[in-house]
């Protein structure tokens, strides 16, 4: 067996994003990763080598692998999210690869919700910028709890140690004004290689492990929630078979907490107390189910529940309501209108809503709140207030990724209109 | 079997829950889907899921087959049996059809394909049956064009893509709302790698045809490629048939498909091929072959 294979994967999946412009090398470093992890296949490095040369290019551009599009490679610039993929014996990893310039809070909100980390990129040279507060900031609102700062580029100022711990202090005392546990500083060169996959023969004062090594051996299985438990109905599955003339199962996603059969569960929003009969993933049956599991419960009594409903326990259950107190990041070209009638999607409810005030719009460079221009547009973010028609089964988004967060749509025009995040 | 004595899934685990997530929420969604089913691996793996997504009862969609009846019989066979299994509907695309009834016209010359043709029967196909949406087996990792697709892909009154005016796709909130005429591409695999489909194959023990295989066949070698010989395809001057022993990496048109050379008769064999490999899966396929945005444009047209 080769060592990409399942079995030696044991670390799982981890999910990352990455946010900068060109100039501070986060191509250089993907391509680095990539190409040291050897998931860069000879077909496509003979590609990138071949259009970097038409540019006139003396180094080769691992951007050109990333750039799918044709307008990007024309324009040279990143238009979309990106997502790559690399894989070592260790783990399985998934990039959220977000472009720097155009309407980068909306790409970076979008890589950054399925994230369990973040790379921010910080070049020696130049120390925190507007920009890398905008990264920490977003990072910190989409709930990631595990940061990596990376002080790249280190061999232009001659791997320097005082450098380094200037920058770190420096994002200590700004990161103090976040919400996030897990940072970790790593001095790196991406063009040359050092604490990217191989340890640096540079920078002997560094103490800590690689990137590569941090990023295979980080433990987020912690974060997900396993405490809360909320299973959001998303089908119900009735065969109506000679075999199977009474089965009804609910089908759907755990969305926190570990469920068993001979739970006893409540179904909402009708209230109704019944107990897990059987817990399916496809034809097996499971002892236990969790989070991020897609199974089928069928459960002792026949209950009026469906899709947009949800299992919870009896003695710990989301709110349930009609307002919310939310953090919006606006995504459409039209600015928000009060006036205008909207969608909420939440887990698997669909319910009409509307943002009923603006109370403040939040400076992504300097945090500052600004509650005199009230004007929502296109990548900004928002405090506002929303109601809907109908209750909604919420946490705080800081308790539960899955049942705090949600997207307005414009039923008028189908547009996902803004993302949120539940206080 | 999913191991629940740790609360941590393997990753396959994890891409196959998604998966199911995703598939179960176009049921949900839309009022007549679909799966596209070409009777390649990544789309008997959606096959697949679909049958584990709705356990016991059948698959609430049918699949549909773009048929260019330019296939491998392999292929056609096999999906007949797959389709007596699951007791699944199947509706047929025919690309002969639509070139009989003068609606495309059939490409000539030497490297003549249906390929590109196919787009016109699929459209067809989907107005005719007035699908909304139409799950398909792409990952993203298949191609750079593909590398910002989304799960819930729309597509316009024309069938066609418009990359730079994607919807916004955060966590796992998919927006499949659309006006009467319009349809979703929806693309479940979108986060697994060739890797990740052999690792699950071999895993859930899932059937493939013989194609995929190492096997005795006639062929011929062209441009580099090593393409089965059939009466579809005009031989060359100088082009000789002969018997190798090849497979096939994915599996495409009798005409554009290359075949290499290999002795990989099992799954755990074809998996040390693939992790060895350092040329990409569709690296041996004519069709992206035609252009540094042969694919961009084909999906923008329509194509799968």
């Amino acid at each position: 067996m080769s060592d990409t294979n399942i079995t030696s994967n044991h670390n799982g999946l981890l999910r990352f994003t990455t946010a900068g412009s060109v100039d501070d090398g986060k191509s250089t470093l993907i391509g680095r990763l990539l190409y040291d992890s050897k998931s860069i296949f000879a077909d496509q490095l003979e590609a990138v080598e071949k259009a970097s040369k038409q540019k006139g290019l003396e180094v080769v551009d691992l951007s050109l692998l990333t750039d799918g599009l044709r307008a990007e490679r024309e324009q040279g610039i990143t238009i979309d999210v990106a997502y790559r993929y690399f894989a070592t014996p260790r783990r399985k990893f998934i990039i959220a690869d977000t472009p720097g310039h155009i309407q980068y809070t909306r790409n970076m909100v979008t890589g950054a919700s399925t994230a369990d980390l973040a790379i921010i990129l910080i070049d020696a040279r130049h120390g925190l910028l507007e920009q890398t507060h905008r990264h920490s900031f977003i990072a910190s609102l989409l709930g990631l709890r595990h940061l990596v700062v990376c002080v790249n580029k280190m061999d232009l100022v001659e791997f320097d140690e005082n450098k380094y711990r200037e920058i770190v202090s420096a994002y200590r005392s700004f990161s103090s004004r976040l919400d996030i546990t897990d940072i970790t500083f790593i001095p790196i060169s991406a063009l040359n290689g050092d604490n990217v996959v191989k340890a640096s023969e540079n920078m002997p004062w560094f103490g800590g492990s690689t990137l590569l090594h941090h990023l295979e051996n980080v433990h987020v299985g912690a974060d997900r929630n396993l405490q809360d438990c909320r299973f959001p109905i998303q089908y119900v599955i009735r065969p109506q078979t000679d075999e199977h003339r009474d089965f009804r199962g609910y089908a759907g996603r755990i969305a926190s907490g570990v469920f068993k059969p001979g739970d006893k569960v409540v179904a909402l929003p009708s209230g109704r107390e019944t107990t897990i009969h059987s817990i399916f993933s496809g034809t097996e049956k499971l002892t236990k189910a969790f989070p991020p599991l897609s199974v089928t419960m069928t459960l002792d009594d026949d209950i009026d529940l469906s899709r947009g409903g949800m299992l919870v326990r009896p003695n710990n259950q989301p709110d349930i309501t009609t307002e919310l107190d939310v953090r919006i990041c606006w995504l459409d070209e039209k600015p928000l209108n009060l006036s205008t009638r909207l969608v909420i999607r939440h887990t698997t409810q669909e319910i009409p809503a509307k943002i009923t005030s603006i109370l403040y719009r939040i400076n992504i460079n300097t945090l500052h709140r600004d509650e005199e221009d009230l004007i929502v547009e296109m990548n900004d973010i928002a405090r506002v207030t929303i109601k809907t028609a109908s209750p909604l089964l919420s946490d705080s988004y800081r308790n539960n990724r899955t049942t705090g967060a949600f997207i307005l749509v414009d039923p008028s025009t189908h547009a996902t209109v803004a993302a949120g995040v539940i206080r | 079997m999913i191991k629940t004595d740790t609360y941590n899934l393997d990753h396959l685990s994890e891409l196959e829950a998604e998966s199911i997530f995703v598939i179960r929420e176009v049921a949900a969604q839309f009022d007549r889907p679909s799966i596209l089913f070409s009777g390649g691996k990544d789309s008997i793996v959606i096959t697949h899921l679909a049958a584990k997504a709705f356990y016991p009862a059948r698959i609430p969609m049918p699949l549909v087959h773009i048929d260019t009846c330019h296939n491998f019989p392999e292929t056609i066979e096999f999906r007949d049996r797959l389709i007596q299994e699951l007791g699944a509907n199947l509706i047929v695309g025919s690309v002969e059809k639509t070139i009989e009834e003068g609606r495309v016209q059939e490409e000539t010359g030497m490297n003549a394909s249906r390929n590109k043709l196919q787009t016109t029967t699929l459209i067809e196909t989907v107005e005719d049956n007035k699908f909304d949406a139409c799950i398909g087996g792409a990952r993203r990792d298949e191609e750079k064009a593909r590398a910002k697709e989304r799960f819930f892909s729309h597509r316009d009154d024309f069938s066609q893509w418009d990359p730079k005016n994607q919807r916004p796709e955060l966590w796992n909130l998919f927006n499949g709302m659309h006006a009467p005429g319009e349809h979703f591409r929806v693309f479940p695999l979108n986060n697994w790698t060739e890797l990740d489909i052999w690792n699950y194959i071999l895993k859930e023990k899932i059937n493939l045809p013989s194609l995929y295989f190492s096997h005795e066949r006639e062929c011929i070698k062209r441009d580099g490629q090593i393409l089965a010989y059939s009466d579809f395809l005009k031989l060359r001057e100088g082009e000789n048939p002969q018997m190798m022993r090849v497979r096939f990496r994915t599996l495409g048109d009798l005409t554009i498909t290359g075949a290499f050379e290999s002795d990989a008769d099992t799954v755990e064999k074809i998996i040390d091929e693939v992790a060895a490999t350092r040329i990409t899966e569709r690296g041996g396929r004519m069709d992206d072959k035609r252009g540094e945005s042969a694919m961009e444009d084909r999906k923008k047209e329509g194509y799968f």
